[in-house]
């Protein structure tokens, strides 16, 4: 059985991968701090307050959040990701996006031409929906389906 | 994204289409696309000195580096000087030991690199590395209604609420970008509609908040919403007095850094309350009460990432964000008097007091008070705590802060202000309790 949500579509593409949903906002720095202080490739969420994500891999996921928050360095710290590689496939906001991850995804998108592809106003039931390790496709108009 | 629904005048178009340089056109795409992601209307002139959260040169940031190398390289400049964020280290304030040093060479080795690039596009001047811009002694104070395109949150969240400028919760990057067009998309903080409260937030302690805990705990209930919180003036008076500034930096800093908080309003004491009152309250608002037991459960539910949780401290950082100058006095007072108390003369690790490098100087051209704090243990530093951090060796030490931004975003373990005295006096926290 598959259910499927329409968000819209932030920076547009296809793809398939494994959900990693955090209930409570992100906090871009406070994830991806350690794994770009060390430039790891392989990034493990350091965010101490975060109980969805605490040390789980992050790196190819398709992250399933709110929205971000914390540090203006946010979209700072998505550019510096997508330089690495470590990056998330995808990340499916249920709210509209914020402002902190729009300008990283953006300028990553513009500047470095390295995408992560974003989806946003998926509402509540998305998230309530979506589980951490369930199959994800993203579709171009921003329809995402839950395997 | 690709279709421009945002309306551009003429010269913006111009921009856009790259008959000022394809440097320049990149930089306009840039913020015209971050604007539609807000259904932003179109763009607005950005007056005055803006503000950076970037000062750091972490080596890791290679892709924001190269950036800045593009914009310097095509000839372009703010339209107005800038300030940005505190430098990451400063040895002669803040001892460190050789490896620690060695790491820190490491960490932020393009700082230098970076410095120069600041330079070139528009710093203000060598003193403007500060989280706290708006102290007078800085100078980077912006009017009334002023539209601006800052990035870092505590600032961001004081020039919103404290002083009714106006702006969004730009990230880094798009804050440069900004600030060379001399433009930002209009949406969110920057309209009417964007400024109204959808929580009302009641205050009802037995005596004054901590702000550092309240700001958290607002934080974590409205995320990014705006709130209007009522109970305060009780505690605060309705003079925006440097006690009461200090305050709400503090406050905000944690609903900034706890959640996602870009602009609060405090009955009877922010600027925009004054003007409009509970106008401000948006059709619909949500309703939460702050007390008591409320600020003891969200103390309580910080994670401690101390290993040995009664370790005694190898250090205390103060000012995160950077103390304004009744706060600085105010931590001397508080220490030296602690001490004679104690019938101690130093503090029982070193203690930091961060401050803009504007207020340092101030201090620091008295040899006396130098001399008097060197005695106690105690520095005034003007480096960014949670840069420090950001060394992963010296984050394996045993850090205390009284700041709940620091907190947040490393090992730092948080105390209240009269248990970090106790902490820094004794080395032992809450009359003997070491670990919540």
């Amino acid at each position: 059985m598959t259910t499927t949500f329409k968000g819209r579509s932030i920076l547009s593409g296809n793809c398939q991968g494994e959900a990693l949903v955090s209930h409570g906002g992100f906090n871009t720095l406070a994830s991806y701090q350690t794994a770009v202080v060390l430039r790891s490739k392989k990034a493990s969420c350091s965010d101490q307050n975060n109980v969805d994500l605490y040390k789980k891999v992050m790196t190819d996921k398709i992250l399933c959040l709110p929205q971000t928050i914390g540090s203006t360095t946010g979209g700072l710290v998505i550019m510096t990701m997508c330089d690495i590689g470590n990056q998330p496939k995808a990340m499916l906001f249920s709210k509209p996006i914020d402002s902190l991850a729009a300008a990283g995804v953006i300028l990553s998108d513009i500047w470095l031409e390295k995408r992560i592809i974003v989806v946003d106003s998926l509402g509540e039931d998305f998230l309530n929906a979506v589980k951490t390790g369930e199959a994800v496709s993203i579709a171009e108009d921003g329809t995402v389906t839950i395997a | 994204m690709t279709e421009i629904k945002l309306k551009l005048t003429p010269d913006e178009q111009a921009i856009l289409d790259g008959k000022q340089g394809e440097i320049l056109a990149k930089a306009m795409r840039s913020i015209v696309t971050y604007g539609q992601a807000f259904n932003a209307d179109r763009l607005v002139d950005i007056v005055g000195d803006q503000h950076f959260v970037t000062s750091f040169g972490a080596n890791t940031i290679k892709p924001y580096f190269a950036m800045m190398d593009e914009l310097i390289d095509a000839g372009l400049k703010t339209k107005e000087p800038f300030t940005v964020d505190p430098r990451p280290i400063e040895y002669s304030s803040v001892n460190v030991n050789p490896i620690q040093k060695l790491v820190f060479g490491l960490v932020f080795g393009k700082q230098a690199d970076y410095e120069k690039q600041l330079k070139a596009l528009g710093l203000k001047n060598e003193n403007a590395f500060t989280c706290t811009c708006y102290f007078p002694e800085v100078g980077n104070t912006p009017k009334y209604g002023s539209m601006l395109a800052w990035s870092e949150s505590s600032a961001v969240v004081y020039a919103n609420s404290v002083l009714g400028a106006r702006t969004n919760r730009n990230s880094a990057g798009i804050d440069v970008l900004c600030a060379i067009l001399g433009k930002a998309p209009r949406f969110g903080f920057l309209t009417d509609e964007g400024r109204q409260a959808t929580w009302k937030i009641e205050v009802k302690t037995s005596k004054i908040p901590n702000a550092q805990l309240l700001g958290s705990a607002i934080g974590l209930k409205v995320m990014e919403e705006v709130p209007y919180i009522t109970g305060l003036d009780k505690f605060l008076g309705k003079e925006m007095t440097p006690t009461v500034e200090a305050f709400l930096k503090d406050m905000g800093a944690a609903t900034a850094s706890n959640g996602a908080v870009g602009l609060y309003h405090v009955e009877n004491v922010t600027p925009e309350v004054r003007n409009l009152g509970e106008k401000l309250l948006a059709p619909g608002y949500q309703t939460f009460v702050v007390d008591d037991a409320e600020l003891e459960r969200v103390y309580k539910s910080y994670p401690v990432l101390w290993k040995n949780l009664d370790a005694e401290p190898k250090r205390i950082f103060i000012g995160c964000p950077h103390l304004n100058r009744y706060q600085l006095d105010g931590w001397i007072e508080r220490i030296s008097a602690a001490l004679k108390v104690h019938g101690v003369t130093r503090t029982a690790m070193p203690v930091s007091l961060s401050t803009p490098p504007d207020i340092a100087d101030l201090y620091r051209k008295d040899p006396e008070v130098i001399a008097k704090l060197k005695a106690m243990n105690v520095s005034i530093s003007t480096i960014c705590p949670l840069m420090y951090m950001n060394n992963p060796l010296a984050a394996m030490d045993p850090i205390a802060t009284n700041s709940n931004k620091l907190r947040t975003y490393s090992k730092a373990r948080f105390f209240q202000d009269d248990d970090i005295l106790e902490l820094m006096v004794t080395g032992t926290a809450g009359k003997g309790e070491k670990a919540q």
